[in-house]
């Protein structure tokens, strides 16, 4: 039937408005690639350590460029909020919390949560313990 | 496989415009996907624009009166028009419902429908669900037995027993989840879905049924079942108000507490 194979697909992710719960699932699994690339930066960071001090100096003005900061930022962010879903996910696995209702509320949480800690990591960072 | 682009031959193109008759002062557009297998051509996006003073409340009344009053070649199923046969889902302003459910006024602005997302279309809003029925057949939805049927009587069923299928036999089976879920987007052909795991398990919790351990070994698959990874967008979009996911996660409990012995 050659009108069959002809037949279009229709739209998918083009039209669908994904919920809250599917922008975090999406933004888990970027977050989860993203943190293993950054593993790249660390590997980069230990073995300037153990390169001696020329090495050790030049890693330090590398990470102090804003724009290796802010990516510093967001690996730390990524790994929150990484950490935030994959504990929502232990809740799921449990068998619990999924009504509609508390779908969006518990997004929200995550969301804070690890807006939260990031910051706290952020006045650790500034202040010390 | 994920494709996040459409086929050459799916992608859009634009449509015809329909203005709504002169004097017409409550004008609400209503954009369509449409595809016709005999004109050759790319699917396209008509508009029509519908005078709401002389139409009834519902998407599926405004659709139906752009079949009879304006373009009687659109293409849709629909049967019941009160939310129990499943016929008319579609994806209406990026989410999945029952048009003959859906109040035109719970939506502000242009109407945007298209078919079912990411399945063959026949025809403008009938997507082909060949697959997603053989799927349902593959897991048996019926009841299956070792004993012998009492001499006397039906197969009963306490009262506890009865209300563990609530929320599961009320499944119409539109296929609104499963097309919701960007996993069944991209392994339909071997994740069966959250409308066919969802009905599974309304099988596996059925206390008249004798096969449990058979279902739960086929249900036992990287991909029939474990493609499922939470997105939600199955309970999200759920007509009827039903939780897949929730019918699927105690499944895979059912299959580590099986295990667990």
């Amino acid at each position: 039937m050659a009108t069959k194979t002809n037949r279009p697909t229709s739209p998918h992710l083009q039209v669908y408005r994904l919920p809250l719960t599917g922008i975090i699932s999406i933004t888990h699994r970027m977050t989860g690639v993203m943190l293993t690339a950054g593993l790249i930066l660390f590997v980069y960071v230990v073995s300037a350590l153990a390169g001696g001090a020329d090495c050790y100096a030049a890693m330090q003005a590398v990470m102090n460029l804003w724009l290796v900061k802010l990516v510093c930022w967001g690996f730390i962010y990524a790994l929150f909020f990484h950490l935030c879903h994959g504990v929502r996910h232990l809740i799921w696995d449990a068998g619990s919390s999924f009504e509609a209702a508390t779908l969006n509320r518990y997004a929200m949480i995550e969301l804070a949560a690890s807006l939260v800690l990031t910051l706290m990591t952020l006045i650790w960072g500034i202040y010390g313990l | 496989m994920a494709e996040f682009t459409l086929p050459k031959n799916s992608v859009l193109i634009e449509g015809k415009t329909f203005k709504a008759p002169a004097g017409a002062t409550n004008i609400r557009r209503i954009e369509v996907y449409r595809w016709d297998p005999e004109s050759g051509e790319n699917p396209r996006i008509d508009t029509f624009e519908l005078d709401m003073d002389n139409c009834g409340p519902m998407v599926l009344d405004a659709i139906l009166k752009i079949k009879n009053e304006i373009d009687s070649s659109l293409t849709f199923r629909r049967s019941c028009r009160e939310g129990v046969c499943g016929s008319c889902a579609m994806t209406i302003n990026g989410k999945n419902s029952l048009a003959c459910t859906k109040a035109i006024d719970s939506y502000s602005g242009t109407i945007k429908i298209y078919p079912l997302p990411h399945l063959q279309v026949v025809k403008d809003l009938v997507p082909d669900l060949t697959h997603f029925y053989a799927q349902y057949a593959s897991i048996k939805p019926w009841i299956e037995t070792q004993t012998p049927a009492p001499a006397d009587s039906e197969r009963l069923q306490s009262k506890e027993d009865r209300e563990k299928l609530d929320g599961l036999y009320d499944c119409v089976l539109c296929a609104c989840c499963s097309t919701s879920c960007p996993s069944y987007w991209w392994n339909s052909e071997r994740y069966l879905g959250p409308a066919i795991l969802l009905q599974a398990y309304r099988w596996l919790v059925d206390s008249r049924d004798e096969s449990t351990g058979e279902r739960l070994d086929e249900l036992e698959d990287p991909f029939k079942l474990y493609r499922c990874h939470t997105i939600m967008n199955c309970t999200d979009t759920c007509p009827k108000g039903l939780n897949p996911a929730k019918a699927i996660a105690e499944t895979k409990k059912m299959l580590v507490q099986r295990k667990l012995g």
